[in-house]
């Protein structure tokens, strides 16, 4: 369980995050939506530990995370950022081995190269896992730092905008790998997105944010609601229910 | 070919090269020759590897391939506390005769320069690149002005002095020196290897660093001291080298495409030893002296630079 308390964020006196509580259940997802600059990322940022809070408590399975290491930290949570430019001579498979750098400090094992193979046939990686980084295209290099995330194999995953550059067929191949490491595996993601209807479809919570407090918080049925939404992001959004799953139509 | 059979060609061109200066024309007093040839190569290949692993870990601490140390302003720091000490106590005292005392203060005062460097660029959130740019060059240029300014108040016997740290050259090496950046060159890779398993991953940038369990601020810091050290000891060796840095190890990235900075220190060091080696050689035995290593490098290194920002350019 991801434990949120009262957590305050500022850059130069400017609150991205107020007061934020929350708590995130195991084998879920939960999706942050939210109007741009609503604090989504930082809020994702702050849990992953890449940005110190100024105050307020996080803790993951009841320990702080502030108090425990590094190393013990990456193979329990890990989190994929939007900008990935890594401007190394890097192939498909040395990117998604460095996943397991956690367990391995560098010296992987027969158990850390299955863990890597497992990784790249998940994300289909295998036909180019031998080629460099700087040949694939967006949609590609996004999967196969996706792969890494998995080859850390960590309980709690943390995906900030896994869908930017991806069509929809690629969109819809993660959020199904997603949604699949959630039923399949147990592990509990938290995704930033931007798309409400992938997180109306795919997710078991949403979290609504908006000016760095949370607006609503529910199951995803609940937050998808024409009420909710304009209080969200200022617009009339109409919602149809389409086999069961709640589209919203806003164009 | 892979980058571990272009490494073993490296090192045999290296040994080739350091054959072929100590033997070179081997005649008259050998017993006086031979030692000094000798200690010439020793520090030249301790400046090698000092540049190569500074400018490697810095630019894998910064994620660029075209800012070297140089940028932060710690050759001109060198330069500021040679005439800072003679300035305030003069060319006779302790510290400037003794060149292993001097040497300590002045690795002392770079390491302490780079804790506060440290302090305000890379404990932030933000760690911009532009702004680490920025600081270093004004930071570089306010440096050399006080050295300057110090050096036209002193006594001209004192900035003869003064003059002679800041060209000292592989002609002329201080042979106290070299014993002693051995036995700082030997610590220090004891030193790095405690930190050498996070310099792959660190290359992956911060977040992706900090996300696989680096303790990033703590590695940074210890880097960043390594770094200031090995710096101190190549300019103490043979003055500011501006361009050598960049230069093999960017030679060393593309020669060797690959991430692993195994093989990355190794290279470059390597590139660095012939680049420094081939470099002293030609000065000797064609140029017989007329001109100096450091502008024979900086020149090659001009070209290499200007060709690098085209290259980069057009791949964004």
């Amino acid at each position: 369980m991801v434990d949120i308390k009262n957590v305050f964020k500022s850059y130069n006196q400017k609150k991205v995050i107020e007061d934020v509580s929350l708590n995130i259940e195991k084998g879920t997802i939960t999706s942050f939506i939210g109007p741009n600059g609503a604090g989504k990322s930082t809020l994702i940022s702050m849990v992953s530990r890449l940005i110190a809070k100024d105050n307020g408590n996080i803790s993951i399975d009841g320990k702080d995370i502030m108090e425990t290491k590094n190393n013990e930290l990456a193979k329990k949570i890990s989190i994929l950022k939007q900008s990935n430019s890594i401007n190394l001579k890097l192939t498909v498979r040395e990117l998604v081995s460095f996943g397991r750098f956690p367990y391995s400090q560098g010296k992987l094992n027969s158990y850390d190269w299955e863990k890597v193979d497992e990784a790249i046939d998940y994300m289909e990686l295998r036909e180019m896992q031998d080629k460099f980084l700087d040949e694939l295209s967006g949609g590609q290099r996004q999967r196969a730092h996706i792969a890494m995330v998995i080859a850390q194999d960590t309980e709690y995953i943390l995906l900030d905008e896994p869908l930017n550059n991806l069509d929809m067929r690629h969109s819809v191949q993660i959020m199904k790998t997603l949604r699949n490491l959630v039923d399949e595996l147990g592990k509990t993601i938290l995704i930033v997105i931007h798309d409400i209807n992938f997180a109306s479809c795919y997710s078991d919570n949403i979290v609504a944010l908006k000016d760095g407090k949370v607006v609503k918080q529910g199951k995803a049925c609940d937050v998808i609601d024409k009420c909710v939404l304009k209080d969200i992001y200022d617009m009339d959004i109409d919602i149809q229910d389409i086999d069961d799953k709640r589209i919203c139509v806003y164009f | 070919m892979g980058y571990k059979k272009k490494t073993l060609v490296l090192a045999i061109i290296a040994v080739l090269l350091t054959m072929l200066y100590i033997f070179y024309d081997l005649s008259g007093n050998i017993g006086y020759i031979l030692p000094r040839r000798i200690m010439k190569v020793v520090a030249i290949l301790l400046t090698g590897g000092a540049i190569a692993f500074a400018t490697t870990i810095f630019m894998t601490i910064t994620n660029n391939r075209i800012l070297t140390p140089s940028v932060l302003g710690l050759d001109s720091l060198y330069l500021l506390i040679q005439t800072l000490i003679i300035f305030t106590i003069g060319s006779n005292s302790l510290i400037m005769m003794n060149s292993n005392v001097n040497y300590l203060v002045s690795i002392g005062g770079m390491v302490v320069f780079s804790l506060l460097l440290y302090q305000v660029l890379f404990k932030g959130e933000s760690n911009n690149i532009y702004f680490l740019l920025l600081v270093g060059m004004i930071l570089g240029t306010f440096f050399s002005s006080i050295t300057s300014f110090m050096q036209v108040l002193i006594d001209p016997n004192e900035f003869m002095v003064a003059q002679d740290r800041m060209f000292a050259s592989i002609n002329n090496v201080n042979t106290n020196l070299v014993y002693i950046s051995i036995v700082i060159f030997v610590l220090l890779i004891i030193y790095l290897m405690r930190y050498y398993k996070y310099l792959d991953v660190l290359g992956l940038g911060k977040d992706n660093a900090i996300n696989l369990g680096v303790p990033y601020n703590r590695v940074v810091k210890h880097l960043l001291i390594i770094v200031a050290i090995f710096i101190s000891m190549a300019t103490a060796l043979v003055g500011p080298m501006t361009f050598l840095g960049l230069l093999v190890v960017n030679l060393a990235y593309e020669f060797l495409k690959t991430f692993r900075h195994f093989y990355i220190l190794i290279g470059s060091m390597l590139i660095s030893i012939i680049a420094l080696l081939g470099g002293q050689f030609i000065v000797e035995k064609v140029f017989t002296f007329q001109t100096t290593i450091s502008v024979i490098i900086n020149f090659i290194g001009g070209i290499y630079f200007i060709y690098l920002l085209l290259k980069e350019n057009k791949s964004w």
